[in-house]
């Protein structure tokens, strides 16, 4: 998510507009190198979850689809992705619950502390996610002593703490698909008859629907990705994705690991694709 | 359809005065039109009609029953927005459909009155398009229909003319007011475009400030306007500012001395309208000498600005009868009759 290099057009000098094709060259050049930079990971890892041998090297010594299935006869594998999937979706549902509100307040209303709710709302994203994993541990703690609730080590605490990642996507996108949103449709629909809830659920629902649904897909991803965080907030026994490719990791390096990878990027591209299909992602994001 | 009437509303925002006094009795299928600068309250009027604003003071009434405080949507008023606030993720006739879906009629009825009103605003073959792929006035089109499809029992337009083109506004403000006399809606609208207000309104309320300056007919306004605000905003005039010496006598800060109708002794101003104003004085109370400082071509008629005094020009409309017209140096006569003269004492503007 954090590999946006900008190469939408470098300062090209007044004059340069005669000598066009070294220009073009040379943006062509480096729009290349980067997105090369950005896919090669992608390839790599790609390429080696068909390898044959167990242990990478290069080249390789045959092609094999062996570890896709050992992905699905590894029980923490499975379980993981279950876990990360039923996490990521609760957490994505419960954020955009929280964000669209308070977008919506921050995007209409004038009041103190307004920018800096705002920015409050952003915070997640810039805190470590070991930082956020340690704090939110220390709070869960604390809060089962005071209150006696199990917290720790629950589902319900980690969709919480999921949240919190999940909400800046949520209230980023929503807020951008506001600001184009003319308000006087919503007194339209007031003027037509309709009362508040109504208005909201027929006419600024759909209105806001492309960035509703950019957050949704950004934030499950970021969930369903998380490592850092998660690691201090899972129960014994019960890992997510991520932390199951980890846990692999310490034992073994056969391309298994690979595999896995490579099914959870295909799920997410699919998603993307699907989505986009509905609603231009582009025109928020 | 229902009689309005506005009993001394007023809002503020803090103490910031957006509306004062508003007293207003809109009559069954009358069209009221009210008129004024931007910021002069208008819309604000409009919307307190709505229920999109709500009053700091004083009361509404919709058909007999006060509204003051009803939220927008338990009261019948159909509104069209300046912007025309389509649902653009709604077809043309869901659009239409809205506010009957919203008033739980049944399919077949919301079906046909969504099919008749598109059928008044001339867009039948258009139910199954996006507001975006519409042109303005189709788009303006709809929202009319959307606001007749309730059968409102008051119809309020804000500015619903001004994101159109000189020649679609002058169309379709016709086709608004042949509208509304079939339908006998009571109707209000807001503008800040005179000769739009005077066209379709059967009364006009010149508003300034927040407050209502004056309430008439077009010639009321035009022949006897309240006060020099009004004078000055309905119509095109010159004003020459001066004192009345006597009644019936007029001194100008140039030093002109003109008969006028009559007003009391004391600073004032003296408005002239420039089609009352003639070229060559035979036989009329007013008769000076000047020299034409600037012509306007505008077809069908001239307008020159001539200079009488160091301090005085006026402006004099002429109908455009081809040769001889006076060009810019030439030097004239300009004569009016003293009832073409109206003083307005200097108070406010």
């Amino acid at each position: 998510m954090s590999s946006a290099v900008a190469h939408d057009g470098p300062a090209v000098p007044a004059n340069a507009s005669r000598r066009v094709p070294v220009g073009r060259w040379l943006l062509n050049g480096v729009a290349g190198l980067t997105l090369g930079f950005i896919l090669l990971p992608l390839v790599l890892v790609t390429w080696l979850a068909f390898f044959r041998q167990e242990i990478p090297s290069f080249p390789p010594e045959g092609y094999s689809l062996q570890w896709f299935g050992a992905v699905l006869n590894n029980k923490s594998f499975v379980s993981g992705f279950i876990l990360s999937f039923q996490v990521g979706v609760a957490a994505t549902l419960l954020g955009l619950a929280l964000a669209v509100p308070a977008s919506l307040a921050i995007a209409r209303r004038r009041f103190a502390g307004r920018s800096f709710a705002s920015t409050l709302l952003l915070m997640p994203l810039i805190v470590p996610g070991v930082v956020l994993g340690a704090s939110i541990y220390v709070f869960q703690i604390e809060t089962e002593i005071a209150t006696g609730l199990p917290m720790l080590g629950t589902t319900t605490g980690l969709i919480a703490a999921h949240a919190l990642i999940v909400i800046p996507w949520a209230a980023r996108l929503v807020t951008a698909s506001l600001a184009g949103f003319d308000p006087t449709i919503e007194e339209a629909a007031k003027n037509l008859g309709a009362p508040p809830w109504t208005t909201f659920r027929r006419v600024t629902l759909p209105a806001i629907r492309p960035g509703l649904v950019a957050g949704a897909l950004f934030g499950f991803v970021t969930s369903f990705g998380n490592l850092e965080m998660s690691l201090f907030l899972v129960g014994a026994g019960r890992t997510t994705l991520p932390i199951a490719i980890l846990q692999y990791l310490e034992w073994k390096i056969d391309p298994t690991v690979a595999a896995v990878s490579v099914m959870q990027i295909a799920l997410i591209g699919v998603a993307m694709i699907v989505t986009d299909r509905y609603v231009k992602i582009a025109q928020v994001v | 359809m229902a009689r309005l009437e506005l009993i001394d509303l007023s809002k503020h925002y803090g103490d910031q005065v957006a509306v004062v006094g508003v007293t207003l009795d809109v009559a069954d299928g009358e069209f009221l039109v009210l008129l004024g600068p931007s910021g002069c309250g208008k819309t604000t009027t409009l919307r307190m009609i709505a229920g999109l604003v709500e009053p700091s003071g004083g009361s509404a009434r919709i058909g007999g029953t006060d509204c003051t405080h009803l939220p927008p949507w338990r009261r019948n008023t159909g509104m069209v927005f300046q912007s025309y606030a389509l649902f653009p993720h709604m077809t043309v006739a869901e659009n239409v459909a809205f506010g009957l879906e919203m008033r739980k009629l049944a399919k077949p009825e919301i079906e046909a009155r969504t099919k008749e009103a598109l059928r008044l605003v001339r867009l039948e073959g258009y139910a199954a398009r996006l507001p975006r792929q519409l042109s303005g006035g189709q788009q303006q089109r709809v929202a009319l229909a959307r606001a007749l499809a309730i059968r409102p029992d008051v119809l309020l337009l804000d500015e619903p003319l001004s994101n159109l083109d000189a020649k679609l506004r002058e169309e379709v403000r016709i086709e608004i007011r042949e509208l509304q006399r079939q339908l006998g809606l009571t109707t209000v609208m807001v503008t800040h475009d005179q000769e739009e207000a005077l066209t379709v309104a059967d009364r006009l309320v010149v508003m300034a400030e927040g407050e209502i300056r004056q309430i008439g007919s077009q010639r009321d306004l035009y022949e006897r306007p309240a006060d020099r605000f009004v004078a000055g905003f309905v119509g095109r005039s010159t004003f020459l500012d001066g004192r009345v010496t006597t009644p019936g006598e007029f001194e100008t800060a140039g030093g002109l001395r003109l008969k006028c109708a009559a007003g009391a002794a004391g600073a004032a101003a003296l408005l002239l309208r420039p089609e009352r104003l003639h070229l060559g004085g035979e036989n009329l109370d007013n008769r000076l000498p000047g020299r034409v400082e600037f012509v306007s071509y505008l077809g069908a008629v001239l307008e020159l600005h001539v200079r009488l005094s160091p301090a005085d020009r006026v402006l004099v409309q002429l109908p455009n009868r081809g040769e001889g017209a006076p060009a810019v140096g030439d030097d004239v006569e300009i004569g009016w009759h003293r009832d073409a003269g109206m003083v307005f004492a200097q108070q406010r503007n």
